[in-house]
This record gives C-alpha cells, sequence and structure tokens, in this order.
C-alpha cells in the first residue's frame, strides 16, 4: 500500500512539474550579462571559472568543508583493517597501472593550470589525482591508509587553510574574498594549488580511509 | 570590524579556524582550542547585537560583487538573536563536553572538528541571503550532523544515523529541486532580489519550487510526520552530540522555514498558514504520547523535541506580525536552553548509572541532587510555568491567540503544557520515588552537574529579562 | 517548442521522481544510496537544462552543478562508510526495525 502510494505521488508530481515548466516564459534577468561584463577584473578567462572562484567563491568555500566534514565523519566511524583480506597482486593490473599513473598526474596538473582559460581547475585536477591513487591501492601497489598521521592531517585540511586565509585576509581591504584586481589572477591560482594537493589527499582518503587492506599499517 | 556583515563573516570563519585546526592537532588542545574560540564568538554575537540595535541591519557583500552576481550575508534582528543563542549554547555544551569526553578521548576525537564546522554552518545559514548558498550550509550542518550522531557508536548508533542522513539527503534534494526551479523562474537565486520579483509574477513552477522547499525544509526540522528519524537519532547519540541536535541544529532548518514563509514566499501562503499549525499541533499531541510512554531516559526527552517543535508551527496562522515573530524566537530560545540542560542532565544520569533505562533512575535523587534540580527546572520551561522563559512565550502565544481569534490555538497550547508536566514529572517520581536499588552510582564530576544547572537555570532566567531579546527583534519587524 | 535543454529538464525531473521515490521505498541500503545518486543527478539536469531552455550557455547554473556534484560526492562517501560500518557490525545491508521504545 505505502509503496503504491509513494508511486503515484511520484508520477503525479513528475507530469504536474513538467507541464508547468512547459508554461514557463523567459527569465527576468540574466546573469550572463554581469558576468561577461566583469570578467575582466575577475582574473581569469573561462566564465565557470570566474563563477566558481570568484563571484561566488564563498560557496566554494563551503563545498570543501562540505568534504572535510564527510572525511571526519568516515574517520569518526572508524573501520579496522582485516587482513585477511589482503588479495594477490595481479601483474598485468600491476604493469597497466604503473603505465597509467604519470599520464594521469601529468593529466591532472594540465588540468589544474587549463582551468583559467577553458573548463579544468581544482576540483577536476584534485579528482584525476586521487583516480591514479585510487588505481595504485586496488591494483596492490598503494596500502590503504589508516589513522592519519599528523602530516597527512596537514595535508588534508591545508588547501582549506590556505583558500580560508587567504579569503580572511582579503576582509582586510574590503569584504571576505574580495581580491584586489591586480592579485586576482594570481591568489586564484595560489588557492587552486593548494586545493589541489588537498583535493587528491581528501578524495583519495574517502576511499583509502574504507579499505580494510592496509597492507600491515595500523 | 564595526558592522554586523563583517561580524557575522568572522562568525562563520573562526569556528571553521578551531574546528581545521582541532583536526590536526588533537588531544587536548582541541577542546581549549574549541572553548576559547566560542568565547571569542560569544561576544562577537553579543557586540554585533548591540550595534544592529542601534545602527539596523546590515548587508555583506562577499567578494564585493553583490547580488544577483555574487553572494550576500543579510543580518538583522531574527539572525542576531539566533546567532547569540547558538554561540552562548555551545560555549557551554563545549565546557560540558571536554569533561564527559575526559575518559573516553580516543573514541570521541573527532568531536571537536564536527562540532566547529557544525557551528560554521549554522552561523553561515542565519545570515546568508542566498537560496543556493543556503543549500550548501544545510548540507554543512545536515552531514555534520550525522557524523556526530555515528561518532564511536554501535549497530544502533549507526543505523540511527543511515536514517538521519537519508532523511537529511531528501529533504536538501527537494529544497535543491525547488532552488533550480526557481533559478529557471527568474534568473537569480539572491533573496533580495526574488522577493520583488516574486511579488510581480509567479508563474505555475514557482508554486512546486515553494512546496518542494518547505516540506524538504520540515523533513529536516522533523515535524510531524516526517519525524520518525529524530527520536533514535537524539537518543542514540552521545549526551551533548543530543544536546546540540535537539537545542539548535533543528531550529537552522526552522529558521529557513520561517524566513522563507514570511518573506519570499510571502505571496504565495495566504490561507495556506492551517497546514503547518495542524501538523505542529500533531506534533504536540504525538510527541507528548509517545514521550510518557517513553521507557528509556533520552528517548522521552527526544520525544519531547517533537512535541516542542509543534508549538514553533502551531504560531504560523499568526504570521506575519513582530508579536508572532516574538513568539517564535522566545520559544526557540526557551526550548533550546531547556533542552540543552535536559539532555546534559540526562547524560549526568546516564553516566552514573551506566545504563539509559527510566527504572536505573532509583537512588538518583539523593545521590545527583543538582541534577535532578536542573532537570526540574528545564521541566518548567517545558511546561511553561512562570516564570520561566517557557512561561513567556506561551503567554505571548495565548495573547496573541486571543486577539486574532484562534482559540484552538490556545487549546492546543494548554493541552501540551500538561501533556509536558505529565512526563516530566515521570522522570522525577522514578528518580524521587523508588527505592534505592544496590546498583552502585559512578560518582560524576562537578564541572557536568553544574553546567547543566546554568543551562536549565538561564531558560527560567530569561523568563524574567524577555523585555531585551524582544527589543533586537523590534527594528526587523518593523520592516 | 521542446529544445534539447527541455529534454534535459523533463528527463532531470523523472529522475529525481524515480530516485525520491526509490530512496524512500527500497530497504536495501546500498541502492537507496544509489537512488539517492540518480536523484542529484536528475536536480543537476533540471538546474542546467531549466536555465538554458532558451539556447544559451550559462555559467551561473554551471558552477552551482560543479559544487552540487562535490556535496554528493561527500554525502555518498559517508554513506558509504555508515553503510560498511553496520554491516562489519551487523552483517546486515538494510536498517533494522525501528526501537521506538
Amino acid at each position: 500500500m505505502k509503496r503504491w502510494s509513494v508511486i503515484l505521488a511520484a508520477i503525479a508530481l513528475s507530469v504536474a512539474l513538467i507541464l508547468a515548466i512547459l508554461e514557463l516564459g523567459p527569465a527576468g534577468i540574466d546573469l550572463r550579462l554581469p558576468v561577461a561584463e566583469n570578467m575582466a577584473s575577475s582574473g581569469v578567462t573561462h566564465p565557470v571559472t570566474a563563477v566558481l572562484l570568484n563571484f561566488r567563491g564563498y560557496d566554494t568555500l563551503l563545498e570543501v568543508a562540505v568534504l572535510l566534514i564527510a572525511l571526519f565523519g568516515i574517520l569518526a566511524v572508524g573501520m579496522e583493517p582485516l587482513p585477511s583480506l589482503v588479495k594477490p597482486a595481479d601483474p598485468m593490473l600491476q604493469r597497466l597501472a604503473r603505465f597509467a599513473c604519470p599520464l594521469v598526474i601529468v593529466a591532472g596538473v594540465y588540468l589544474l593550470w587549463a582551468g583559467a582559460f577553458r573548463p579544468g581547475g581544482a576540483f577536476q585536477a584534485g579528482a584525476l589525482l586521487a583516480a591514479a591513487i585510487v588505481l595504485l591501492h586496488l591494483s596492490g601497489l598503494w596500502p590503504g591508509w589508516g589513522t592519519p598521521s599528523w602530516r597527512q592531517r596537514l595535508l588534508l585540511s591545508g588547501g582549506f587553510a590556505v583558500f580560508l586565509a587567504v579569503s580572511v585576509a582579503m576582509m582586510g581591504f574590503g569584504a571576505l574574498l574580495e581580491y584586489p584586481q591586480a592579485y586576482a589572477g594570481l591568489l586564484i591560482l595560489l588557492i587552486e594549488s593548494g586545493l589541489t594537493l588537498s583535493l587528491a589527499a581528501i578524495l583519495a582518503g574517502l576511499f583509502l580511509f574504507l579499505s580494510r587492506d592496509t597492507g600491515g599499517n595500523p | 570590524m564595526g558592522d554586523p556583515g563583517s561580524l557575522a563573516a568572522w562568525l562563520i570563519v573562526l569556528p571553521l579556524v578551531w574546528g581545521s585546526s582541532s583536526f590536526v592537532f588533537f588531544g587536548k588542545q582541541a577542546a581549549w582550542t574549541a572553548i576559547a574560540g566560542l568565547a571569542v564568538q560569544t561576544a562577537l554575537s553579543f557586540h554585533l547585537a548591540a550595534i544592529l540595535m542601534e545602527s539596523g541591519p546590515g548587508v555583506h557583500r562577499v567578494g564585493g560583487w553583490g547580488a544577483p552576481l555574487g553572494i550576500d550575508l543579510a543580518v538583522d534582528g531574527l539572525s542576531a538573536a539566533l546567532l547569540i543563542l547558538t554561540q552562548t549554547v555551545t560555549l557551554t555544551l563545549a565546557i560540558y563536553a571536554r569533561t564527559y569526553f575526559l575518559h573516553d578521548e580516543s573514541k570521541y576525537r573527532h568531536f571537536w572538528s564536527l562540532t566547529g564546522f557544525l557551528i560554521a554552518g549554522m552561523n553561515a545559514l542565519f545570515v546568508s541571503a542566498d537560496l543556493f548558498n543556503l543549500y550548501v550550509t544545510l548540507e554543512i550542518i545536515g552531514l555534520a550532523a550525522v557524523g556526530l550522531v555515528a561518532m564511536g557508536g554501535g549497530v544502533n548508533q549507526i543505523a540511527a544515523a543511515l536514517r538521519y542522513l537519508f532523511a537529511t539527503l531528501l529533504g536538501s534534494g527537494a529544497y535543491l529541486l525547488g532552488v533550480a526551479l526557481i533559478y529557471g523562474a527568474y534568473g537569480t537565486v539572491s533573496l533580495e532580489t526574488l522577493t520583488p520579483l516574486i511579488a510581480n509574477h509567479v508563474p505555475r513552477v514557482v508554486w512546486f519550487a515553494a512546496g518542494l522547499m518547505l516540506v524538504g525544509l520540515m523533513l529536516k526540522t522533523a515535524l510531524f510526520p516526517f519525524h520518525y528519524w529524530l527520536p533514535p537519532a537524539h537518543s542514540g547519540a552521545a549526551a551533548p552530540v543530543s544536546a546540540l541536535l535537539s537545542a539548535l541544529v533543528v531550529k537552522a532548518s526552522f529558521y529557513l522555514i520561517m524566513r522563507l514563509w514570511i518573506e519570499t514566499f510571502a505571496p504565495l501562503n495566504v490561507g495556506y498558514a492551517w497546514l503547518p499549525a495542524s501538523l505542529g499541533a500533531a506534533a504536540i499531541l504525538w510527541g507528548s504520547w509517545k514521550a510518557i510512554r517513553a521507557d528509556r531516559i533520552k528517548m522521552l526527552i527526544a520525544y519531547s523535541t517533537v512535541a516542542q517543535l509543534g508549538y514553533l508551527f502551531l504560531v504560523f496562522p499568526l504570521l506575519p506580525g513582530l508579536k508572532a515573530a516574538q513568539v517564535i524566537v522566545m520559544q526557540i530560545y526557551a526550548h533550546g536552553l531547556a533542552k540543552a540542560a535536559m539532555f546534559a542532565a540526562a547524560g549526568v544520569l546516564v553516566k552514573a548509572t551506566g545504563h539509559d533505562t527510566m527504572s536505573g533512575l532509583a537512588g538518583t535523587a539523593g545521590r545527583l541532587p543538582l541534577t535532578l534540580f536542573s532537570f526540574g527546572l528545564a521541566g518548567t520551561t517545558l511546561m511553561g510555568l512562570p516564570p520561566s522563559s517557557g512561561f513567556l512565550s506561551k503567554w505571548q502565544l495565548i495573547d496573541a491567540a486571543l486577539a486574532d481569534g484562534q482559540w484552538p490555538l490556545v487549546v492546543i497550547v494548554l493541552a501540551g503544557g500538561l501533556l509536558a508536566a505529565v512526563y516530566v514529572f515521570r522522570i522525577l517520581s522514578f528518580a524521587f520515588l523508588l527505592p534505592p536499588t544496590n546498583e552502585k552510582i559512578a560518582p560524576i564530576p562537578r564541572s557536568l552537574e553544574w553546567t547543566a544547572f546554568v543551562l536549565a537555570g538561564a531558560s527560567v532566567v530569561l523568563g524574567l529579562r524577555g523585555v531585551e531579546l524582544i527589543g533586537l527583534l523590534i527594528p526587523w519587524g518593523a520592516g | 517548442m521542446i529544445n534539447s535543454s527541455l529534454v534535459f529538464t523533463i528527463t532531470g525531473i523523472v529522475l529525481f521522481a524515480m530516485g525520491a521515490a526509490a530512496v524512500i521505498m527500497m530497504n536495501n541500503l546500498l541502492r537507496r544510496i544509489l537512488a539517492f545518486n540518480l536523484m542529484g543527478s536528475g536536480i543537476f539536469l533540471v538546474l542546467v537544462g531549466l536555465a538554458q531552455r532558451q539556447d544559451a550557455v550559462d555559467p551561473v547554473p554551471q558552477a552551482m552543478v560543479l559544487t552540487g556534484i562535490v556535496v554528493a560526492v561527500a554525502a555518498t562517501a559517508l554513506a558509504l562508510a555508515l553503510v560498511r560500518k553496520l554491516h562489519a557490525l551487523s552483517g546486515r545491508l538494510d536498517l533494522p526495525r525501528r526501537d521506538n521504545g
């Protein structure tokens, strides 16, 4: 009974919503105009990067906080290592991983740099680097992570700390995150570099801290 | 450093700083950095309120761009009131938690980092004026709260955390779909820009958006019938976490409902106030009933939260209006302080007797008189006995309801007070009247009992000094 | 006049409804996590599709979707960690019946 009422409600909602959307006129405000007008002073030349790291950079700061919270939650829950789960190494996969990983790293660094003028940036680069680490782990070349050491913790939170520090420093000149025009590009590059390293560590950590195959590490 | 907007920005940044440093540098420093940071934040929030009373609401344009291109932080009397409550209650609970977790340090070491980020998210939510930014703050709060519930727990705690996680994700998902529809309809997500646009013209899609957003937020606030996730989560978590969740976290999504209802969606809600009001009434009756029947202390208190949240929604037919807003803020304060005190007291009882059952309370009255007294004081606030702040809020509610001719509200309020008395006296009777058994009652550090007492005392004293709190809202209500 | 953006929007709404219904109805926790991701993808499609229904490319909703994807990843990671822990402790992949005593 409950299943049918949920299904019917879902169908009814979708149909009604679709009909409402079809009769929608054009929107009153077009944000592409102010974005285009202010791009020159934003420090980057790609509109999405400008929105992500300058116009709405505050959202980006908070979203890194969300990632960190997930990491804290995972560490708080904790998973004990299970030595019996260690998989035998597959030489074919390992060779492929060893071959692929340097390429992935190069692609990641390129994405970071390219973010200023085409789709790319810190999140994409960090995700790519994290994928390389996870690939190494899955092929048995990189052990899972146990409780993080203080150096690891510094790396995990470092990118966020840099972002936060830059945002707060700007309050001395104006509002939170208000980059002075001349330095906007430089500051954004600084923030993105720090974020890339941290994000790679965090995203890899979201996988590796859950792994029970720690190769003997506690 | 003198305008409300910048102060609000500092209130968001500071907890992020001590939360991150607690993550990197564990150990005793983590607790003390948190307490120091919270003390500074408490001072800042009072300073913010003082400036607000003099010079009126403030706006902080993050990035210097200004809405609708950038994100605005807007501070008015309502935000300031909630900021003050959040910092003061969290500071007191932090002092409580430091002692509470002293012997289980490794199991609960992430409490400080998670709490720091949770408070940052809440402060950010209370001042944000951008619908999408509000979504991100909602997620910060939701994920941090889930992490806190799951911390160091066994099967029941993890299951409760998962139930909470799915509920909160469903809620924020519905909210985000609403934001997507609004952006599609109007081209902006800035509250300041949207309010005149919505007043002007409401395409059909916006009705769906408003409904989705409000229902999603009600799911996060555990309004009946969406309350199913709250009792297991709040009763299963460690006592300081339960206190934070019941006293503060559920109020964050409620604040957003109130803000949207009164300001942004004002043209849409004409005539619909009976819906949240009847759900609120159901929450009061059902929550109180389940509390009376609960046989675990923290489960009783958690169901009491479900009931007390109902009062907040009961006021909706009286909105908008300064009096109704004052009632809501006073009730948020009263319940926040009292519930934090109750969970703190319950934590002491659980630590002392080693288990959570009502029958385990036998003999505690003699051994932990201060704790039971705090519990009773907090109970008077929930019941609405004078001179507590709970009495003040209920009296104002009845006053406003009678002035508006809404006497069914009066009946529900009085019934709720009686039912609250029943479950409060249940605990007190178990503690006072049951003959002491031979079970050992562990010694409890003094600071735990005193922090619970301070919170309970504050909830009563606030009833005597309610005028200042109301004064904070006058500039806002007039606008 | 249904252009490609509106097709994305309609698909997004259908995905959201399916995902939300599945999260509510299903018992297996892994399926519920997958359903949540489906729901999220639906919302992102609506966000971008609806804003671009006049065939224009708007960077603001695209940036919002990037943020939303990261938030969804974080939530999924936390959910998976909790499910793994639950499975390690109890052997089950669904939530035990509520103990609301």
